[in-house]
């Protein structure tokens, strides 16, 4: 096994600074992220709103700093709800086989068979835009990624001799599946966790964006780049700082994803939204 | 080969009703009366009662289902309840500017990474191929939607070179096309980056070397060829993600193709027309990815065997 690769500690390191700041960003911001002052709306950045003010003359760094919250809680929720259910629904498609297995992966091919954000966006569109509804639309197709690699790994691994040996010592199927089969599913879930988590804040900043999620006042970046699209030709701060915010995020998670692939030497598959 | 081409189209048909089925449902998804959210709870009944007939809404599932899928086949996607105007005919006239955006990123996004891949491939380990490692993460970690708003700051506000958006001449092309396909070419340089790395330690490379064929000839015509299969592949499949960006993209510049309808379809919730569009790019996506196979088919006939033989 190699060592963490520089880009993998980079990466790492920008995500423990993003948790940082969302688990103390009641403490860190400097202003409301709601606080309207219209009189100074669109101000450009200045000693005392280092990211300048927004249309309604909200601090933008403010709004960023909360938006870290949003951006993180909807990853993580999103990721743990599809990793569960997709590694569980896929586990024992692939062990039990047959048209369990059948009809589970023909309803993946299905889900599949549109592109990821697409299906988000017509999920968003007839529950109603709201940040849950994002959460429910990204869970109910993020389930097949993971789904697809547990099932793929556990077929292969079923036919193992330590798998025969537990049954010819007589384990039931049941604790062999969840005892021996399954820690096994942890380290390419983890790696596809880590880019999954990054694809599911990307797709929910663009069905924000696209004014499908996190409704006003709610501080999401997407939201806010959606905002700044009126006023870039007189206020392109709106638009330069909460973008950065993503990129910094996106690219910390895949630095450490790409990092963790190569250290476990995993193969999977990625950018399931894009 | 025109056989593989058929049969490989042929096995979309399950997909595409599969599809289908699934915009189908849409409709039965919204929570509540659909008629309700699309009138408003205050409309008069004998308006909601129309509307239930024209969506077909009164009838039982399985006549709305099959209604549906007859209507999809003969190419009746019903009316839109804005407009009034067939939804196939607001899709026909919004398409031509999707395609050209569409094809015009995946010149790009080729244009950009075959070269950049291949170059990054004959000299591992020099600034060049670091570079393209470079340009391939930060292109599949750069969010779209900040992209063209920083791309229109830079050369539409600043330099004066390029127009802000709408769509007309070539200028009007260049920042969307750019936009939408910058994450498709960092993606392919770096598939293809590998695939031809790993080309280079096939035996039939080592043999062309010692009968002295040139580095270059070497990498065109032996590496190349046999390292486009996964790279047409991911095509493939990107060729999804294209799609949906395009919904972006098309809002970010005011684009008027298929994205933006059905944002505005959204909006106005105008649901025949929402199913139009997500069904048309979702056709457009499983075709793309048929037409990938038949494509590496050509390029290798021991692939089209295979999926001549094992089909989806």
């Amino acid at each position: 096994m190699k060592g963490p690769s520089l880009r993998m500690m980079f990466g790492a390191a920008l995500v423990a600074v993003l948790v940082v700041v969302a688990a103390g960003a009641d403490w860190i911001v400097p202003y409301d992220p709601t606080a309207q002052v219209l009189a100074e709306n669109l101000a450009p950045p200045g000693a005392d709103h280092l990211l300048g003010q927004d249309k309604l003359g909200r601090d933008i760094l403010a709004r960023i700093i909360s938006g870290t919250r949003v951006s993180l809680a909807v990853g993580l929720v999103t990721v743990v709800v599809s990793l569960v259910a997709g590694a569980a629904i896929g586990a024992v498609a692939g062990f039990a086989g047959g048209w369990i297995d059948e009809i589970v992966m023909r309803a993946v091919d299905v889900l599949l068979a549109f592109p990821g954000l697409l299906l988000a966006i017509a999920l968003t569109a007839v529950l109603g835009p709201s940040l849950r509804n994002v959460v429910i639309a990204l869970c109910l197709i993020g389930w097949t990624g993971y789904a697809r690699l547990a099932r793929g790994e556990i077929v292969r691994l079923r036919e193992r001799e330590f798998v025969e040996a537990a049954r010819a010592l007589g384990v039931p199927e049941l604790r062999i599946l969840v005892r021996h089969l399954v820690p096994l599913l942890a380290t390419p879930l983890l790696v596809q966790a880590t880019f999954g988590m990054a694809a599911a804040i990307v797709a929910e900043a663009s069905l924000s964006f696209l004014g499908l999620g996190a409704q006003p006042p709610t501080s999401s970046w997407g939201a806010m780049l959606n905002d700044g699209r009126a006023f870039v030709l007189v206020a392109p701060h709106l638009t330069v700082f909460p973008g950065l915010a993503i990129l910094v995020t996106v690219l910390g998670l895949n630095f450490l994803g790409d990092g963790l692939r190569d250290r476990l030497d995993v193969r999977t598959p990625t950018d399931l939204w894009r | 080969m025109l056989r593989l081409a058929l049969h490989r189209f042929a096995l979309t048909l399950p997909t595409m009703l599969a599809a289908a089925t699934l915009v189908f449902l849409l409709i039965h998804l919204v929570p509540g009366d659909p008629v309700d959210v699309m009138l408003g709870e205050s409309a008069q009944s004998a308006d909601r009662e129309a509307l239930r007939r024209t969506l077909g809404l009164d009838r039982p599932l399985a006549t709305q289902y099959a209604a549906f899928l007859r209507g999809v086949a003969s190419g009746d996607l019903g009316r839109s309840l804005v407009h009034g105007t067939p939804v196939a005919e607001l899709l026909a006239a919004r398409l031509p500017a999707t395609v050209e955006l569409t094809l015009a990123a995946l010149a790009i996004a080729i244009a950009l990474a075959l070269p950049l891949g291949l170059a990054a491939a004959a000299r591992p380990g020099t600034w060049l191929d670091r570079g393209s490692v470079g340009f391939a993460l930060l292109g599949v970690s750069v969010p779209s939607f900040w992209l063209g708003p920083m791309l229109i700051i830079l050369f539409a506000i600043d330099l004066r070179w390029l127009p802000v958006s709408g769509r007309g001449t070539w200028a009007h092309l260049v920042l969307p096309a750019f936009t939408l396909g910058l994450g498709m070419a960092a993606i392919l340089t770096r598939m293809t980056r590998a695939s031809v790395l790993e080309c280079l330690g096939e035996d039939y490379v080592r043999t062309a070397r010692a009968k002295g064929v040139s580095r270059a000839r070497i990498l065109t015509h032996h590496a190349l060829r046999n390292a486009l299969a996964p790279v047409v592949t991911i095509l493939g499949l990107q060729f999804g993600a294209l799609l949906a960006g395009t919904v972006i993209t098309e809002t970010i510049f005011a684009w008027p193709g298929l994205g933006r309808l059905l944002i505005d379809a959204i909006n106005q919730r105008d649901y025949p027309v929402v199913q139009g569009c997500i069904l048309l790019i979702a056709a457009s996506f499983v075709a793309a990815n048929a037409l990938a196979d038949v494509i590496n088919g050509w390029l290798d006939p021991r692939i089209g065997a295979a999926t001549a033989r094992a089909g989806s």
